[in-house]
């Protein structure tokens, strides 16, 4: 499975979306997450991908496409 | 107030608060997480009560002031339970002291367990909270001194407060998983903690209880059941268990 589909299949779980409403263009604003939504998001792709993401790198995700980018830059 | 297929995790469960606690949840038909840090002893004697009413429960030792311990604690419980759902924070100690004869290491070793203790506990059951998503129920033991203060308790008192106040904040932060916080104030209640209170004192106190008599651990660990099942809309509160003492 893509690192995408992965992603988007996390998202789609922890957010409570449907995964065809997610493209990589998808900002977190658009399907109203708040704070507590992106920790528990972050805490279920650290368990995914095996990684640990900073707070500071939480910061400057804001999109699909910017989790994919990151994910892919760390494995 | 039926807590069976529920997971609770009580910290200091060997005596006194946290016994009763234990003992009462698990009668309600909890599972029960019985940690303790030193009297081990004791703690399987509250395992073997538990058990013997029917309820299962699990030993685990930890030092809630360190946060290593308190992962391994709540991963204990989750490897055995397979879920949490009450956590209740109790642990604590006094270390006594007019603030002018006030050693660092008496007040850093009550902020340690009392306070941080209870931010260590907090933080390690949330990621499986959250994880589970059916909600939950923290309960943190302060004290009506985190209230009022109280002579000779400055860091008790301190570190109480700061319970107090992390539980409203937490309740707040949680509210929307539907995850309640909240605190119970204990005021005298008849444990070894108070037990070692001259009798001077002891009459001292009981002089302004409108009750006219110490509380007994049993009449908390009521108001954490209370706390840990039907109180679905209370959240952010402290509770006062002090027989008005704090009015």
């Amino acid at each position: 499975m893509s690192v995408e589909t992965r992603v988007k299949d996390i998202i789609a779980a922890q957010l409570e979306v449907a995964v065809d409403k997610l493209s990589k263009e998808t900002t977190f604003e658009d399907i109203d997450a708040d704070s507590l939504d992106i920790v528990e998001l972050v805490m279920a792709l650290e368990e995914e991908f095996d990684l640990e993401i900073s707070d500071q790198e939480i910061e400057n995700i804001n999109s699909v496409g910017d989790v994919i980018k990151y994910i892919e830059s760390k494995i | 107030m039926d807590l069976t297929g529920k997971t609770a995790l009580v910290t200091g469960a060997s005596r006194g608060i946290g016994r009763a606690t234990a003992l009462t949840l698990a009668s309600a038909g909890a599972s029960v997480v019985v940690n303790y840090n030193s009297n081990e002893n004791a703690a399987e004697e509250v395992k073997k009560q538990i058990e013997n009413h029917g309820s299962s429960a699990l030993v685990v030792r930890a030092d809630v002031a360190d946060y290593s311990q308190c992962e391994h604690l709540v991963k204990s419980a989750i490897d055995h339970f397979k879920r949490i759902d009450i956590l209740v924070n109790n642990a604590g100690i006094t270390r006594d002291n007019l603030l002018a004869r006030m050693k660092e290491e008496e007040w850093q070793a009550v902020i340690d367990t009392n306070l941080n203790g209870v931010y260590n506990c907090c933080r390690a059951v949330l990621r499986p909270l959250l994880k589970q998503k059916s909600g939950g129920r923290i309960i943190n033991v302060a004290s009506v001194a985190g209230i009022h203060g109280n002579s000779g308790q400055a860091n008790y008192s301190a570190a109480k407060g700061g319970v107090i106040a992390f539980s409203r904040s937490l309740a707040k932060e949680l509210g929307s998983r539907n995850i309640t916080v909240n605190a119970v104030a204990p005021g005298f209640i008849e444990t070894e903690m108070t037990g070692v209170l001259s009798d001077e004192m002891k009459e001292q106190v009981l002089s302004r209880i409108a009750l006219g008599r110490l509380g007994k651990p049993e009449e908390v660990a009521d108001v954490i059941l209370f706390l840990a099942s039907s109180a679905d809309y209370v959240t952010g509160q402290v509770i006062a268990v002090d027989g008005s003492l704090s009015m």
